[in-house]
């Protein structure tokens, strides 16, 4: 159960000449919540948005090295091949605003053109609500705006919208940091039923959070990869002092 | 004496308040005029007759304006045709690349082009199309004011997409989508008032438009459909005719501004109540 | 931006089987559907960035090749009446001798005429909608009013000054005892002044309503009345800004064509006084473009129209960069 799904080797990213990533080699293993954390500019969401090549859309943005998605390297596959694999969840909820629930969550076919039969929408905008636990909520008002649901449930709809197109990972740019404490617990309690079917990597600049939710945790620092360790190892037992300073607080 | 150099000061700031009222308001009373002998002037031209028949020759009383409304309607549709897909692809050029070079260029003929006036567009329309085509057409008219609406298309289309938040590009590219479907299916949808009430202010803009049309389209005393020969059209008809010492075509062209006049205004005050209506909420 | 297509990746099946997929069915073909579209999209994607770069270029080349018309077509004329041409007094087509002045003096007094009429009013209007009364129903009808004034056609102008404002002229003209003619520079000044009153009130207005409130709280502060706030800080610190707005105001005042030459009378005389009738660039283009028999005519008037063309893109220009600067601060 423990194989490798996606893989970093010597990756690094710029923006113009500011070196954001440095050399990170990571192996990150299938159905499980890894979480990655630092403090505020240390390169965590540069290194999450270049696993699915949202990195370069920014203009001058560049990147070197290797990013293994089953082996295969993602830097040499066409962006569109590699986003439909790996889906990604932002800081801010950001449905469509101009999209009903319904066509939000069926989005990644419908904008793309993709026919499919009304019976297949249904069952796939069925299972990606029931499965972000947003169904029960919403199941009357599927017609309405998404943006008329409340920042969580707006969130949840992101994270239904990436589920319909049956990735294999799942990227989170620190997905709760928009949202109340309550949203926050459910997107949550969301992780560890979505690991069963996807590889989680979340962005969090919240420990507790690391702790709470992640089997494997990575601690980026300077644009380093400092430490990378079993959650539990990591909190209890750094190997690392920067990692140890991190975590008692000595440095924010 | 401190209190009354107060006063005074106090006096002198009402004075220039009560002035800028009265100034201001005093702007409008010339359009309000205009509206008005305009309305009274011409209402009373229109009817059936006068919207479906062709101008008499002069020293016969009636006629209409037929082959001019036609003629405007067929110019603005094939002007908007040329304009509004091109202008809408550059504004997205523009708002998608910012800081390239090409944009910069690009950016800085469209203001170029909204300063140029419109009578040197009709010189240029001239040269262009009706001198190798050979003779005056309402293509070559068609074209000189599909430039006029360039610059208003292409600028409200690039304000408007420059304002819609990154999250939502982001939110496309990452569902795998191409850019042609990021652009097409999210950020113009998103941004579609902004980019109609730009096209609908173009179009207003070029529907009362005589310069470019002096030398290219040319104006017809005729009906005609054919884009490659001289086509009539509301403003070229008022001019010629508002310049003719005749009291009949004066009357036409009273007719005839009014109506251009309540097309013009129309399209402008519903521009501004529709695009209320269609903003998408972000 | 985008590396080149991994063009190996549809002969590869997704063989990733360690996961644990439950909406297998379904799943495995949208998957597959999705694939193939994929392809038709990459392609459809290099099309659409390159049929925008596509249309970026015209732009550019539509503006160049406006400039390049307007030169190569006057060449004949430059060449024939050279730089004199510009302060030439005579135009007299018949004789072949083409002198601008009597236009370039019609299209400076007409213009800066209807500028000097209209600032007064412009600026009213931006102070009163972006200082005394920024928002309310009577500011937004007044806003949107003084918006339409820009949006009636100008041969509609042109029309309502010729049966309205030359006999209201006229009538004045013989009061003060000059010729009694009604068309005019002072008639096409008049009608010209309404029309660009828009341009510089609402760049007016939106530079106004940018001063940093803190500013007239200071000012207020120590004691300062409406008038003096207006004065002493709002005035100077949109200097830039209102004088934008006018520079745009008289771009659009060169260049406005069919009012002007519905009502300035149309002679290539030099006009004597503000009341004589004359000539302006734009109007003396409309009147005898098409009666222009001989190339050198022709060639002449579209030298009229380059100098046109430079001096309002110029003068755009100037007022484009002082707004974006301003707005930059």
């Amino acid at each position: 159960m423990e194989s490798t799904i996606v893989k970093s080797v010597d990756y690094n990213a710029y923006f113009g000449d500011n070196h954001v990533v440095k050399n990170v080699n990571i192996d990150i293993p299938r159905n499980n919540v890894i979480a990655v954390m630092g403090p505020s500019g240390c390169g965590k969401t540069t290194f999450l948005r270049g696993i699915n090549r949202m990195h370069e859309l920014i203009p001058g943005a560049t990147a070197k090295g290797q990013i293994l998605l089953n082996g295969e390297d993602v830097m040499e596959m066409h962006p569109i091949f590699v986003r439909l694999k790996i889906g990604m969840v932002f800081q801010r909820p950001n449905p469509f605003p101009n999209l009903s629930i319904y066509d939000n969550v069926i989005a990644g076919y419908k904008l793309n053109g993709i026919k499919l039969p009304k019976a297949e929408k249904d069952k796939i905008v069925e299972h990606s609500l029931t499965r972000v636990a947003l169904w029960k909520e919403v199941k009357d008002s599927l017609t309405k705006k998404g943006s008329f649901l409340s920042g969580g449930q707006q969130q949840r709809l992101c994270i239904a919208r990436a589920v319909a197109m049956e990735p294999e990972v799942l990227l989170f740019d620190e997905p709760t940091s928009a949202l109340d404490p309550i949203s926050t617990s459910t997107v949550e309690e969301l992780f560890h039923e979505l690991k069963k079917n996807y590889t989680l990597i979340i962005v969090t600049h919240n420990m507790q959070q690391a702790a709470r939710v992640s089997d494997k945790t990575a601690f980026f620092y300077m644009g380093e990869l400092v430490e990378y360790d079993e959650t539990k190892q990591m909190f209890t037992n750094p190997k690392d002092t920067r990692t140890q300073n991190y975590i008692t607080g000595r440095f924010s | 004496m401190a209190s009354n150099h107060v006063k005074y000061r106090i006096g002198k700031s009402t004075f220039f308040k009560g002035l800028t009222i009265l100034l201001a308001c005093a702007c409008v009373v010339p359009l309000i005029f205009i509206l008005i002998y305009i309305l009274q002037a011409g209402l009373t031209k229109i009817n059936w007759h006068f919207l479906t028949n062709l101008p008499k020759p002069v020293g016969e009383t009636g006629g209409g304006i037929a082959n001019a409304l036609l003629g405007s309607m067929i110019i603005i549709l094939v002007a908007s045709v040329i304009a509004i897909p091109f202008g809408i692809l550059c504004g997205i050029y523009l708002s998608e690349n910012k800081k390239s070079k090409l944009a910069y260029w690009s950016r800085l003929c469209v203001d170029i082009l909204q300063g140029v006036p419109s009578i040197v567009i009709g010189i240029v329309a001239y040269f262009w199309l009706v001198k190798p085509m050979g003779g005056f057409s309402a293509l070559s008219g068609s074209a000189a004011l599909a430039i006029m609406m360039l610059p208003i298309i292409i600028r409200s289309t690039e304000e408007t997409l420059k304002l819609l938040p990154d999250s939502l590009r982001e939110a496309g590219f990452a569902l795998g989508l191409p850019f042609h479907r990021v652009v097409l299916k999210v950020i113009v949808p998103c941004g579609i008032s902004g980019i109609l009430s730009g096209v609908m202010l173009s179009v207003a803009r070029i529907a009362g438009e005589t310069a470019p049309l002096l030398f290219t389209a040319f104006g017809n005393p005729y009906l005609s459909f054919n884009l490659l020969k001289p086509m009539q059209s509301l403003p070229l008809l008022i001019f010629n005719y508002a310049t003719s010492p005749y009291n009949d075509w004066h009357d036409l062209a009273w007719g005839a501004s009014c109506i251009l006049l309540i097309w013009v205004l129309a399209l402008n005050i519903f521009t501004k109540l529709m695009t209320r209506k269609w903003k998408v909420q972000l | 931006m985008e590396s080149s297509v991994d063009t190996n990746l549809a002969t590869r099946p997704n063989d990733n089987l360690g996961r644990v997929v439950s909406l297998k069915p379904e799943g495995t073909v949208s998957t597959t559907k999705r694939i193939k579209r994929s392809f038709r999209q990459i392609r459809a994607e290099k099309v659409f960035r390159r049929t925008l770069i596509i249309v970026a270029l015209v732009m550019v080349a539509l503006v160049l090749g406006i400039m390049l018309t307007l030169v190569y077509e006057s060449t004949l004329s430059i060449k024939s009446s050279g730089i004199g041409y510009l302060w030439g007094k005579t135009w007299d087509p018949v004789r072949d001798i083409f002198g601008a002045y009597p236009f370039i003096l019609g299209t400076l007094l007409t213009s800066f005429l209807a500028l000097f009429i209209s600032i007064p009013f412009s600026f009213a209007v931006a102070v009163f909608l972006g200082e005394y009364y920024p928002e309310g129903w009577f500011s937004n009808l007044l806003k949107n009013t003084v918006e339409l004034i820009a949006a009636v056609p100008s041969v509609i102008y042109g029309f309502w000054a010729l049966a309205v404002l030359v006999p209201i002229v006229r009538s004045f003209e013989s009061k003060i005892g000059v010729e009694p003619v009604g068309l005019g520079i002072f008639s096409s000044a008049l009608i010209l002044a309404v029309m660009i009153i828009p341009y510089a009130a609402s760049l007016g207005r939106s530079m106004i309503h940018m001063v940093p409130s803190n500013l007239k709280e200071a000012a207020y502060s120590l004691g300062a009345t409406r008038w003096e706030v207006i004065r002493a800080v709002i005035f100077p610190y949109t200097k830039s800004g209102l004088f934008a707005g006018v520079l745009l105001s008289l771009g659009r005042a060169l260049g406005e064509t069919m009012a002007v030459t519905m009502v300035i009378g149309n002679t290539s005389l030099i006009p004597k006084s503000i009341f004589a009738p004359g000539n302006t660039m734009a109007s003396v283009i409309a009147n005898e473009f098409t009666e222009a028999d001989h190339p050198v005519y022709l060639s002449a008037l579209i030298e009229l129209g380059l100098v046109l063309f430079l001096v309002t893109v110029v003068i755009n220009m100037i007022g484009k960069k002082m707004v974006s600067r301003f707005t930059n601060e």
